[in-house]
């Protein structure tokens, strides 16, 4: 019976996921393309808001410039945090840990707004403050959970394999990384999950985003555009962790 | 083959290896032998450079091992620790196969080294190839242990405390398997433990530790019938000393030679322990002895197991 065998079970459970990565995907993507099919919704919610639907840039335009400030900004906080946690892993690095660990606390808990108006002066309006402001909030998680991830490697492992002549290197691309592996994916996860919502306040500063509508909207009272930009990131942010979810499952050795 | 030449070794200002000095003949079997804390396990890893040593010479081979480098002269010699230290995340195939890839061997000559080592070791390739760490016993993960630091054919194999995590009866079953693999291989082997019985079971030689330095080095013979010390007599056990004694010996030494006496035969080279063991199980007093061939060549008397 269906019950009594729990591997059916999970294999029931990875379809109904994947599938929900799937309805998600096409929700989004019709929202994104075809946003004016819910024009007589929203003029019926809130009749005297014209246009009904936010029309300043498509929404297609937005994504991909909200896609391109999240790629740039994680990819660089996944490649420094993961070289810094690699770092300070190392017998030469270790005195850094702290150091290293407060640097990525304080790069999150300063406010993202607060980096943009620091940043601004320096660098200009637009993507460049924000993608700052992203890369500093999303080290921590990615720094935590990629020393986490290494140290979990169990000694005696790293001991064989130093004793049976693989070189420190060898150790750390072919032993400590792949067997860190899942649980440096859960911090690049949570790290990129976090940055698509926060890389709304690029919008502030002129970045185009998804922030764009929802700033306009706050700024003329018109909720539509709120809703439709808030809608959005949420639904990117969704559809990105269960795409995360799935290559975690991927990449999950047999047995 | 492996020469220790007053090594010392302190860690923030304890004295851990006490101008140790130590030769491990080609092809013996040394056990390291010693409480918690004697040195031997750094001893031990001395030798491969896992430790470096403050003062002192270590020669393998003839050869210094500071003259190479430190990951060239590992792949020379085989590694096995008690708690196996198999990557979880390789089959059991590609864990044998390590050094033999780290040295480039070409992959028709690892896949038939992986399958001839795991026969070796009485694990069926078919069955155990493709498993992973995670899905094998304690007993049958020490063996691929075993499997995967022989797999370059070194000639030293170094051993830490290998059996002491496993049941009572695996461990038999292994030391039994470290044996065979001692008397068909003629490799030298450097192995840990604490456990004077599996010393005295295995060992061509035994190197006694005592606090960083060498207390006694002889055959597990010599070390029970010549303690040269009270800390030697007392590790070795004044209790059970008699049965330890039957156990260092063979049935050889004892027996009268010519016909044989009922029932089957016990090998010539078996200890006396194991010939009294099955002269009570059998409740006689003498056992006919057969040579490496099966063939009777004497009989063994009770009697004279206490001559």
């Amino acid at each position: 019976m269906a019950g009594s065998n729990p591997a059916m079970g999970m294999n029931k459970m990875r379809a109904a996921a994947k599938s929900a990565a799937l309805w998600v995907g096409l929700l989004f993507a019709f929202l994104l393309v075809d946003m004016r099919q819910l024009q007589p919704v929203f003029g019926w919610a809130f009749p005297g808001v014209r246009p009904e639907i936010f029309d300043r840039a498509s929404f297609l335009e937005l994504f991909w410039s909200h896609l391109a400030l999240v790629a740039v900004a994680s990819g660089a906080a996944a490649l420094v945090g993961i070289a810094l946690a690699i770092f300070v892993t190392r017998p030469g690095g270790r005195d850094f840990r702290t150091l290293v660990s407060m640097a990525a606390t304080v790069g999150q808990t300063f406010p993202p707004a607060a980096v943009l108006a620091l940043a601004v002066p320096a660098l200009g309006f637009g993507p460049r403050p924000t993608v700052v402001a992203l890369f500093l909030y999303g080290l921590l998680p990615i720094v935590e959970n990629t020393v986490a991830g290494i140290e979990s490697v169990p000694l005696a492992v790293c001991d064989a394999a130093s004793g049976m002549g693989l070189s420190r290197w060898q150790v750390l691309r072919d032993v400590e990384l792949p067997l860190a592996a899942p649980v440096i994916l859960a911090g690049v996860r949570v790290s990129v999950t976090i940055a698509i919502g926060t890389a709304t306040i690029g919008s502030a500063v002129g970045a185009l985003t998804f922030g764009t509508p929802i700033f306009d909207g706050l700024a003329g009272n018109k909720l539509p555009y709120v809703i439709q930009g808030a809608v959005l990131v949420a639904l990117f942010a969704i559809l990105t962790d269960l795409l995360f979810a799935g290559l975690a499952r991927w990449l999950q050795p047999p047995g | 083959m492996i020469e220790i030449e007053r090594v010392s070794k302190s860690y923030d200002g304890r004295t851990v290896v006490d101008d140790l000095s130590l030769d491990v003949p080609e092809g013996a079997l040394c056990v390291l032998l010693g409480p918690s804390g004697c040195g031997k396990s750094t001893t031990l890893r001395m030798i491969n450079r896992l430790v470096d040593f403050d003062s002192g010479a270590i020669r393998v081979g003839g050869e210094d091992i500071l003259g190479v480098p430190a990951e060239t002269l590992r792949r020379r010699i085989g590694y096995v620790i008690q708690s196996t230290g198999l990557f979880p995340h390789w089959r059991v195939a590609d864990n044998i196969a390590t050094v033999p890839r780290l040295l480039g061997w070409p992959r028709a000559r690892i896949d038939s080294r992986v399958a001839e080592l795991l026969t070796l070791l009485r694990l069926d390739p078919g069955v155990y190839r493709d498993k992973f760490p995670h899905q094998l016993s304690g007993g049958e993960q020490q063996r691929v242990g075993v499997a995967r630091a022989l797999a370059a054919d070194p000639d030293v194999l170094l051993m830490d405390e290998p059996f002491a995590a496993v049941d009572p009866v695996t461990r038999d079953a292994l030391q039994a398997e470290i044996a065979r693999i001692h008397r068909e291989t003629g490799k030298t082997i450097v192995f840990v433990t604490h456990d004077i019985e599996e010393a005295l079971r295995l060992a061509s030689v035994i190197a006694i530790l005592d606090r960083g330095r060498l207390a006694q080095q002889g055959t597990p013979l010599e070390i029970v019938e010549n303690p040269r010390s009270d800390f030697v007599r007392d590790f070795v056990g004044a209790q059970g000393i008699g049965l330890k004694l039957l156990s260092v010996r063979r049935v050889a030494e004892r027996m009268r030679p010519g016909e044989g006496a009922e029932g089957a035969p016990i090998a010539q080279d078996a200890s006396l322990a194991d010939a009294l063991g099955t002269m009570t199980e059998r409740r006689c007093d003498r056992l006919a002895v057969a040579d490496a061939g099966g063939r009777v060549v004497g009989t063994l008397f009770l009697a004279d197991l206490v001559r």
